[in-house]
């Protein structure tokens, strides 16, 4: 009998969410739900360069506002179906990624990570001096009440961001166990001697920045749509480029179930936080349980499983 | 229209504005260029500097910064502590640089309620007798709320560069830097050289504090807006270069006005990161990078 | 008119439960004046004692009031001054009995000056909390954030702090506490020109300067078309990036410029580092100020000091002989009693007593209609005039004050860095508008700042 083809699962469970989508009335779950399935696209996205071949990009805000503010000019220019936009903002964000991996790429870790991040303030600050997008006054993107085939537009939103957390998930697996994740592998263990043996690393670098940037870019445009109100502080915000790093540190960088863990569990606890505790100290929890994970976890969720499933093996075994 | 006497000026204020950067940057120098610790709440422990002189200055009246001068030992023991959490934590098993930036992720958040929590959220200002006067000559602006600052900072990038360069520990520590299994060979304790390296770090952020507080009002979230610029700096210097570092910052400030009085400030973060990107890719390993 | 429905109080903490008993019988809409501020009197003889009767025995359900509000972020300041003065109201009518004789709850969350966390926020309040009336948050970003889910749920949406945000919306049940007015983008300048023009000769020259961020670049705008309805020819022009620090080279290109008026439009950290570099510089022009943020808060004002004298700046509310609104007083004293505590902004003097207000505005509808359908409010707010504690108040149809009334005011005299001093009448005076002016206006800026 064959196997069960291990993709199966995620899409019985995007479907799963969707019958449920249907189901739930209850606005707050879509709004909610929109943000952590935003955040599984971003990390997902970002373990594909970041955890896979190890170059830490701290500016996925760059690559989000990009595919955001691509939403804005084409909702100016002739407001066309948001799948458009999506599309739009993945080929831009890629085609920066590509740009940004030819000049970056060349160097060594840290300064990757120190230019994604200086790549999200120059685009940040022209997007402030660039006034067909509203610039420093924001832009109102105006949502329909309601759209043909779902119950709201929210629901709707919901729906395609599930449709992109499903895509992103798919493709890191993919890339994972293909080789092309292999050779990333190669690189983050050790880049010279993956280049010796002949991995082209620089075309394997390029290719995994410019399919994460293109992910990033996807997620950003339906937000607009979703905040209603853009504006060059939210859209850039630093809060991506951290979380999207944080959530597959927590979740499991080798595994592409670990980014997708981290976010639900990161950005559950960030929503849970802001609409329980009134105060400032909502902020508090999610920092004192960031450091908890992080430190009780020290090789992410995954790795906790796997150090479980070893130990039984070796019980067993002997 | 740009004068010459504005130019002038414009390159004299990018350099007070250049000093004080490199007394923001040195403590990230330290933990991130030579000990690969990717503290992002660098600029967090400088709010918390800030609080400090904010405090006494207000309820004794005390000089900010002497007051943060006096307070250093202590941001050396929290760093000492945090360093020892950091390293049981992380380092022991191997796993340190990217899993201490989400560690220190959450140590921002922390400290940041923490602070709101005590201080409340207003933005916070000091008063000394330097805030006010300028001691500028010739049509040169040099106003003591800058000049003070720039001087301190100067003072203290001094102090460690002395102290990295002809001290015992100082030399350790840079050792470490340079090779730290060479010199857990020879039976040195490589963790204490890297804990008290750490524990300078944070005090210089501490020192930094009272600068900033001296130069800006300061509220618990303005941290964040400095993360961006000492990163940057810290590379473009060359990653664990002292002397890179200052002149990276000198860089960066003088850019910075210069932008401003030419192009007009919107566009100065733009450049001064554009500069950032440019001279990566030209010098891939900093200005002072090795 | 109906009687409110009031049961004995039962708190025994209470010290006074005659008084408030003989308070809470009073009709509804028919609320005197002299009674709601000795209600207010009573409420901060009870904060000082340290006990609020936030649990009046009211027989039915609470009615739930929700909103975001930033506790921390950049704007958390003004947001916790805020919320104390909406706290204060609720306090206050419980105290009187609650609202349609329903206690009133309120529940709110830190929206840390976060946009992206308003949209959750506020489905979380509908749908979830099942609040029956929302409030805006503060800020620009917040507001125009929660504005469509508002929309959507065909709610009232009565906010302190925003500006232009219905302008693509004109939803009918959205209402702005602040006063700039429905031309907000050139009204916020307006009384600072109109007091440039007082000055003999008139200035022919202006400088404008702003931080480019969405307020600052509102009012910018603003100025410019002012600059030209007064033959102002603009000399400078210039924006600077938020989280600037360092303002020598701008304010030199400015003195360079060599303008007769200097407009800023600045944020907190700015407004101080401006003021103090023009200090520094001793710049020369004949007016300088604007509207910069922050130089109305408590912590500015008494830190900066005298570097403040002859700076022209907007303030919401200062003492002054022409704002003694019915109720302000007792307000202040009462709300400066309980920031100490709260660690709010001790003066209050900028959002609390438009907070407060918005309150008194929303309790009157629903009082007069006696019941919580949100068109009827709307409608409500819309035909009437309110008496609240920032004087006589009237919407514009886009939900905005009907009449503009930023107070332009300049500061004299002002030694030393005692908070005390800017509780009296005469260190910020009223230049602009003419019905509440009562100084002059001192000019050149430099010759009497140095």
């Amino acid at each position: 009998m064959r196997r069960i083809p291990s993709w199966i699962w995620p899409v019985l469970v995007a479907l799963f969410i969707l019958a449920l989508s249907r189901v739930v009335k209850n606005e707050y779950y879509m709004f909610a739900g929109y943000v952590v399935l935003q955040y599984i696209v971003l990390a997902s996205a970002w373990n594909i360069l970041g955890g896979y071949s190890g170059y830490v990009n701290f500016g996925s805000a760059a690559f989000f506002g990009i595919g955001a503010y691509g939403a804005v000019v084409l909702d100016k220019l002739w407001q066309p179906p948001l799948v458009v936009a999506i599309v739009f903002g993945g080929i831009v964000a890629s085609l920066v990624g590509l740009v940004t991996a030819y000049l970056t790429l060349r160097l060594r870790g840290v300064f990757f990570a120190i230019a994604t991040l200086a790549l999200a303030i120059v685009l940040q600050t022209l997007v402030m001096n660039w006034d067909f997008v509203g610039g420093p006054l924001g832009y109102y993107s105006v949502r329909p009440d309601s759209i043909a085939g779902f119950p709201s537009y929210v629901n709707y939103l919901f729906v395609i961001m599930l449709g992109l957390a499903l895509i992103a998930v798919l493709v890191a697996r993919a890339i994972e166990l293909s080789f092309i994740g292999r050779g990333l592998a190669a690189i983050r263990d050790n880049e010279l001697a993956a280049e010796c043996c002949g991995v082209p690393t620089l075309r394997l670098k390029v290719f995994a920045t410019m399919v994460s940037g293109g992910l990033m870019g996807m997620a950003g445009a339906p937000f607009p749509y979703y905040i209603t109100y853009l504006d060059p502080n939210s859209a850039f915000s630093l809060a991506y480029g951290i979380n999207s790093i944080a959530m597959p540190l927590i979740g499991g960088m080798t595994h592409w179930i670990g980014p997708v863990i981290g976010a639900v569990l990161l950005a559950v606890i960030q929503q849970v936080a802001t609409v329980t505790i009134s105060s400032e100290l909502n902020l508090m929890i999610v920092g004192v349980l960031l450091i908890s994970f992080i430190t009780l976890a020290p090789n992410g969720i995954v790795g906790l499983f796997e150090r479980y499933r070893q130990k039984r093996q070796r019980r067993l075994s002997t | 229209m740009v004068t010459f006497n504005l130019l002038i000026n414009a390159v004299v204020t990018g350099i007070l504005l250049g000093g004080f950067y490199a007394a923001v940057t040195i403590g990230v120098t330290i933990a991130f260029g030579m000990l690969d610790i990717v503290n992002i709440a660098h600029p967090v422990f400088i709010i918390m500097g800030s609080f400090v002189a904010y405090i006494v200055n207000r309820h004794f009246g005390f000089d900010p910064i002497l007051t943060v001068i006096v307070a250093a030992p202590l941001f050396f023991l929290l760093g000492i502590a945090i360093f020892r959490f950091y390293y049981a934590a992380f380092e022991s098993s191997g796993k340190g640089s990217l899993r201490g930036l989400a560690f220190f992720f959450g140590i921002m958040f922390v400290i940041e309620v923490t602070l709101l929590l005590a201080f409340g959220v207003d933005y916070r200002l000091v008063q000394t007798s330097y805030i006010g006067p300028n001691i500028g000559f010739a049509h040169i602006d040099l106003p003591l709320r800058m000049v003070v600052p720039f001087v301190g900072s100067m003072a203290l990038v001094s102090g460690l560069y002395i102290f990295f360069g002809h001290t015992f520990i100082g030399r350790a520590i840079m050792a470490v830097a340079q090779d730290e299994f060479a010199l857990s060979l020879m039976a040195v304790d490589t963790v204490a050289v890297k804990q008290l390296a750490f524990g300078v770090a944070i005090a210089t952020a501490g020192i930094a504090g009272g600068f900033l507080i001296v130069i800006q009002p300061v509220d618990p979230s303005l941290g964040r807006e400095y993360i961006g610029r000492v990163f940057a700096i810290c590379v473009l210097g060359g990653l664990g270069s002292i002397t890179g570092t200052v002149i990276a910052a000198l860089i960066l400030g003088v850019v910075e006005t210069i932008t401003s009085t030419i192009f007009g400030p919107s566009w100065a973060p733009a450049v001064s990161f554009a500069a950032l990107l440019l001279t990566l890719a030209i010098r891939p390993s900093g200005i002072m990078g090795r | 008119m109906t009687r409110l429905k009031i049961k004995q109080n039962h708190d025994e903490r209470i010290s006074s439960p005659k008084l408030l008993s003989s308070e809470s019988s009073a009709k509804g809409a028919g609320l005197t004046r002299r009674r709601f501020n000795r209600a207010l009197m009573t409420m901060s003889a009870l904060a000082a004692s340290g006990s609020l009767p936030v649990r009046s025995a009211i027989a039915s359900e609470p009615i739930k009031i929700g909103f975001g509000m930033a506790q921390s972020g950049p704007l958390g300041g003004n947001g916790k001054a805020a919320l104390l003065a909406i706290e204060m109201w609720r306090d206050n009518i419980n105290a009187r009995g609650g609202l349609l004789g329903r206690a009133v709850q309120l529940v709110y969350y830190d929206d840390q000056t976060n946009p992206t966390l308003i949209p959750g926020i506020y489905s979380k309040l509908f749908d979830v909390d099942k609040v029956d009336l929302v409030l805006g948050g503060y800020g620009t970003a917040v507001q125009a954030a929660a504005l469509p889910i508002v929309m959507q749920r065909k709610q009232v949406l009565i906010g302190t702090g925003a500006v232009a945000v219905n302008e693509k919306y004109k939803y009918d049940k959205y209402f702005q506490m602040l006063p700039n007015g429905s031309t907000a983008r050139t009204s916020t300048s307006e009384g600072f020109f109109q007091a440039a023009m007082t000055m003999d000769p008139k200035p022919k020259t202006v400088a404008i300067v702003g931080a480019v961020t969405e307020f600052s670049r509102n009012v910018i705008l603003g100025a410019r078309e002012n600059a030209k309805k007064y033959g102002l020819k603009i000399v400078y022009d210039g924006g600077y990036p938020p989280n600037q620090m360092e303002f020598g080279s701008i304010l030199r290109s400015v003195q360079a410029a060599n303008p007769e008026v200097v407009f800023v439009a600045s944020y907190p950290p700015d407004s101080a580092g401006v003021i103090r570099t023009a200090y520094e510089q001793k710049l020369q022009t004949r007016m300088f100020g604007g509207a910069m943020i922050g130089l109305q808060y408590s912590e500015l004002k008494q830190q900066l000091g005298p570097m403040l004298n002859n700076v022209l700046c907007y303030e919401f509310y200062v003492p002054a002989p022409t704002t003694n609104f019915p109720g302000i007083k007792e307000f202040l004293a009462m709300y400066q009693e309980r920031a100490k505590k709260a660690g709010a902004d001790l003066l209050g003097f900028y959002l609390p007593p438009y907070a407060y207000a918005g309150m008194e505005v929303l309790e009157k509808a629903v009082t007069a209609i006696k019941g919580l359908d949100p068109n009827a409010i709307g409608r409500y707010i819309h035909a009437n005039t309110f008496d609240t504690v920032v004087g006589k108040v009237t919407f514009a149809p886009n939900g905005d004050w009907a009449k503009p009334r930023l107070l332009y005011v300049q500061y004299q005299g002002i030694v030393g860095n005692d908070l005390e001093q800017f509780k009296r009448i005469g260190t910020q005076v009223i230049i602009e508008p003419q019905e509440f002016a009562y100084g002059k206006l001192y000019y050149p800026f430099a010759a009497s700042g140095h």
